[in-house]
């Protein structure tokens, strides 16, 4: 196990450093481009500026020497500043708590609905509860984010005033119930389904009988045996998806004003800010390879024929 | 020019008119003072790209939060018109090249300091000299000896750096005494005293001197009816009433806090639920179907703003060469039944070169921008023709794709040329063709005017040379009309050589104006009186509670 876990580890540094470069690339060299064409408007910016902002950014240089200077921060922990000066460690700082929040809300409420929602529809097929199930996730995949997002904002902040439209600035957990619910609405109806055939397969298998057979009572057949073995789809389900939750809430995030990694890569992308979507995107694909590691590592906890040596 | 970030179109949202009181339904017009005198209103704006340094700062977020924070020396009414005096005592010129400027005594900068001739020389310095790098450098190009501040690197992105300027300072300021400073410029300038109204003109305090400019901006002392409290980035910055402010717009109320919004959706789901007190732009789900206008009732705003959209032709490539098939193009839109149709009669249709809104500027001088199809087929028949498609380039990141399609096809349907239009992705890739003058078709512009005064509307775009003459326009006739009108003796003058000016531009087409902006703000019920500034921005001494 101890060794697994230090060659996975191990593993990591290439893999940044590759995604990193790969990332550096992409965004310098694949799309060229003058980042000072669009800042000041309808009118070319003027000279000075330009050649401050070039000398200051070493935008006159090679890119593979601005990637020297950018790992050479990297590594003491600092991933420079915006074009307007701003130091990107503090806006990692201040939107990725925000982010996480949200997808650790969006996580919990996709776990708890999904889940209990696809076991008590595995356990009973075809009846009402299960079509039921059946029916509402069809429908929420079938809608688009936004729809959710838009439609209940506009439902419960705006009509009914039983919650806040956006988020304020503290994000209480109060108020991110209903952004969270529309960030894992999709991810939750599909956990809801996988759970219920994972369950439902499960039910039949010989150990799930034997257990019965020994006269177990019902609730510890299924809360031990049943669900921890039905639950290894889930997890992987769930560990990729707080992955893209981190990086795929731009649009949630921008429905209820959340001060979050999504909007901000996002507007990154469109001022050419470069060194703020690379350094989010490392960021990124650390978040990914250690959700991975986790997620390897829970199917042996969870199931007794996995092992790691 | 200031470029709205969040629609990213240059045509920033903005500009407003008329003085605006509703909402109030009570017998008296105003609010209640004694509500007023503590009360505080929240209002979205954007997060500035930039520290709050004036000269620096060309976008809408950081341009509104630079405005409330700071008084020029001449003020533009909210009503469009000519300008007054604020901070100036007196403007005084007998050849608009030599002006004595006064400015009253004791002002007082936010953190106590007087207000003094040398604030402003010092100020207007700092942000000419090329090496501080101030993006708003160019308004001070008028002031004589603003070349030998500046410095041009000789191989642009190459290892070479630019060289130190000449001089430090320009040769054309002079302080006289602590209230009393000359400005000398390079040629006579009839206009001078309206531009001194812009952001950029405004003093600095001498603490500015002694920090460097990102520290000054991000706790930006200044000298308007509020002072700076704090900023939080990307969440909200808090601004509240200057008690020792005494000139004429004292503020009624006491804190602003501007709300930092990712989303105009956002803020408007606040505004509609009460957490929010103004938006200066509805969003554009908004207007379909007037559902902001049922949405807000009698707290819905409609202003008409000094910001024309514009669609520019490459003069330097050979295809748009002919003066008559330009204006056979320009002839073929329909301009009345696009503002209808896409804008829901949110916009109007473009019929004059200036915004009309604008001092000096003749309402309906556009004789290019009429409907006239017959017209149009008839120059188009006399021109040298147009071979393959005509495309018409416009930035896909802000909502253009409707109005630009309907141009195209307009086009197409009149004279019959295989018309489209194509968007480019970004706001920033589309502008670099631009500078670099590759278009290859019609493209999207826009033009909000800097200050209020028909010589904005000509000199930086149709003079050679001017700085946002992208398309290379250049006719000796009106470079030479535009020179006497910049140099005449006083305003009146420039204005008839200016609408002369406009007369061959309008002969010689070198653009489509289409569209003339309007803007939809909304309020909440706190408010019961507000009025917007000469360009749409809330003023924010008006408002009553």
């Amino acid at each position: 196990m101890g060794r697994y876990l230090l060659r996975r580890l191990l593993q990591l540094v290439p893999v940044f450093i590759g995604t990193t470069l790969l990332i550096y690339v992409l965004v310098w060299v694949m799309v060229p481009g003058d980042p000072f064409a669009g800042k000041c408007g309808e009118r070319p910016c003027p000279p000075g500026f330009v050649a401050m902002m070039t000398e200051k950014f070493h935008l006159d240089q090679p890119w593979y020497v601005q990637y020297a200077h950018y790992m050479q921060n990297l590594f003491q922990g600092d991933f420079g500043t915006t074009f307007s000066g701003r130091s990107i460690n503090d806006i990692i700082a201040s939107a990725y708590p925000n982010t996480l929040k949200l997808a650790l809300v969006a996580l919990a409420i996709e776990a708890i609905i999904g889940l209990t929602a696809g076991v008590l529809s595995g356990l009973r097929r075809n009846g009402f509860l299960d079509n039921l199930v059946l029916v509402s996730t069809l429908f929420l995949i079938a809608l688009p984010i936004f729809v959710i997002g838009f439609l209940l904002q506009w439902l419960l902040g705006v009509q009914w005033h039983i919650v806040e439209p956006t988020v304020s600035n503290e994000m209480r957990l109060s108020e991110l119930i209903m952004p969270g619910f529309v960030l894992g609405s999709i991810s939750m109806a599909y956990i809801a389904r996988v759970a219920r055939t994972s369950i439902s397969e499960n039910r039949r298998s010989d150990y799930v009988r034997t257990a019965i057979a020994k006269g177990l009572p019902m609730r510890r057949v299924v809360g031990v045996h049943l669900l921890r073995n039905s639950l290894i789809p889930v997890v992987t389900l769930l560990g990729t998806d707080l992955g893209a939750l981190m990086g795929g809430a731009i649009v949630t995030e921008g429905i209820f004003n959340i001060k979050g990694i999504g909007g901000t890569v996002y507007r990154s992308i469109t001022t050419k800010e470069s060194a703020t979507v690379v350094s989010i995107v490392v960021i990124l694909v650390l978040v990914y390879l250690l959700m991975n590691l986790l997620v390897d590592l829970l199917y042996a906890a969870l199931d007794p024929r996995i092992r790691y040596e | 020019m200031r470029v709205s970030k969040r629609t990213s179109s240059a045509v920033a949202l903005g500009a407003a008119v008329a003085l605006i009181a509703s909402g109030c339904s009570s017998s008296d017009d105003g609010g209640d003072a004694g509500n007023s005198a503590d009360g505080a209103i929240v209002i979205d704006g954007t997060q500035p790209e930039v520290p709050l340094v004036p000269a620096n700062t060309t976008e809408t977020g950081g341009g509104a939060i630079i405005d409330y924070l700071w008084t020029g020396l001449v003020e533009y009414p909210n009503n469009g018109g000519a300008p007054q005096n604020a901070v100036a005592e007196s403007i005084e010129t007998t050849d608009s090249k030599v002006y004595t400027i006064k400015i009253k005594k004791g002002l007082k900068f936010h953190d106590g300091t007087e207000v003094k001739a040398a604030n402003f020389t010092k100020a207007w310095n700092w942000a000419a000299y090329s090496p501080n790098g101030a993006q708003n450098s160019s308004f001070f190009a008028d002031i004589q000896g603003f070349a030998d501040v500046q410095s041009e690197d000789p191989d642009g992105e190459g290892p070479q750096k630019a060289p130190e300027p000449k001089a430090k300072e320009m040769s054309g300021l002079k302080v006289v005494d602590d209230y009393t400073f000359e400005v000398t410029l390079g040629a006579p300038t009839a206009v001078f005293p309206t531009k001194l109204g812009y952001s950029a003109f405004v003093p600095l305090p001498d603490v500015f001197f002694t920090q460097t400019p990102d520290e000054f901006g991000k706790k930006p002392v200044g000298n308007g009816p509020v002072k700076f409290v704090s900023w939080e980035d990307d969440v909200s910055i808090k601004l509240t009433r200057f008690d020792d402010y005494t000139l004429r717009d004292k503020m009624k109320i006491k804190d602003v806090e501007v709300k930092l919004y990712q989303e105009d959706t956002a803020a408007y789901n606040d505004l509609l639920a009460g957490n929010l007190d103004f938006q200066q732009q509805v969003p554009v789900s908004a207007l379909a179907g007037d559902k902001w206008k049922n949405d807000l009732g009698e707290r819905a705003i409609q202003s008409t703003t000094p910001s024309t959209g514009i669609i520019a032709f490459p003069m330097y490539d050979p295809k748009f060469k002919d003066q008559k098939l330009r204006k056979a193009i320009s002839l073929a839109v329909n301009r009345q039944e696009i503002t209808e149709k896409i804008f829901f009669g949110n916009r109007t249709p473009a019929d004059s070169w200036a915004n009309p809104l604008t001092p000096g500027a003749v309402a309906g001088n556009c004789t290019a921008c009429q409907y006239n199809p017959d017209e149009a087929k008839r120059l188009f028949a006399e021109s040298s023709g147009y071979q393959g498609d005509m495309v018409f380039y416009y930035n896909a990141d802000a909502s253009h794709k409707e109005w630009m399609e309907a141009v195209a096809q307009s086009v197409k349907n009149v004279l019959g040329i295989n018309a489209r239009a194509e968007g480019i992705p970004t706001f920033a890739v589309f502008r670099e063709q631009i500078n670099a003058h590759k278009m290859t078709g019609p493209y999207r512009a826009g033009w909000q005017q800097d200050y209020p005064d028909v010589e904005n509307w000509v000199n930086p775009l149709y003079v050679k040379g001017g700085s946002s003459n992208d398309g290379l326009y250049s006719n000796p006739q009106v470079d030479a009309l535009a020179k006497e009108a910049s140099g005449a003796a006083n305003l009146d003058e420039a204005h008839a050589k200016f609408a002369e000016a406009v007369k061959i531009i309008d002969a010689d087409v070198p653009s489509i104006p289409v569209y003339f902006q309007g803007q939809q703000s909304g309020h909440s019920d706190k408010i019961k009186k507000v009025e917007l500034t000469n360009v749409g921005e809330i003023d924010i001494t008006s408002v009553e509670l």
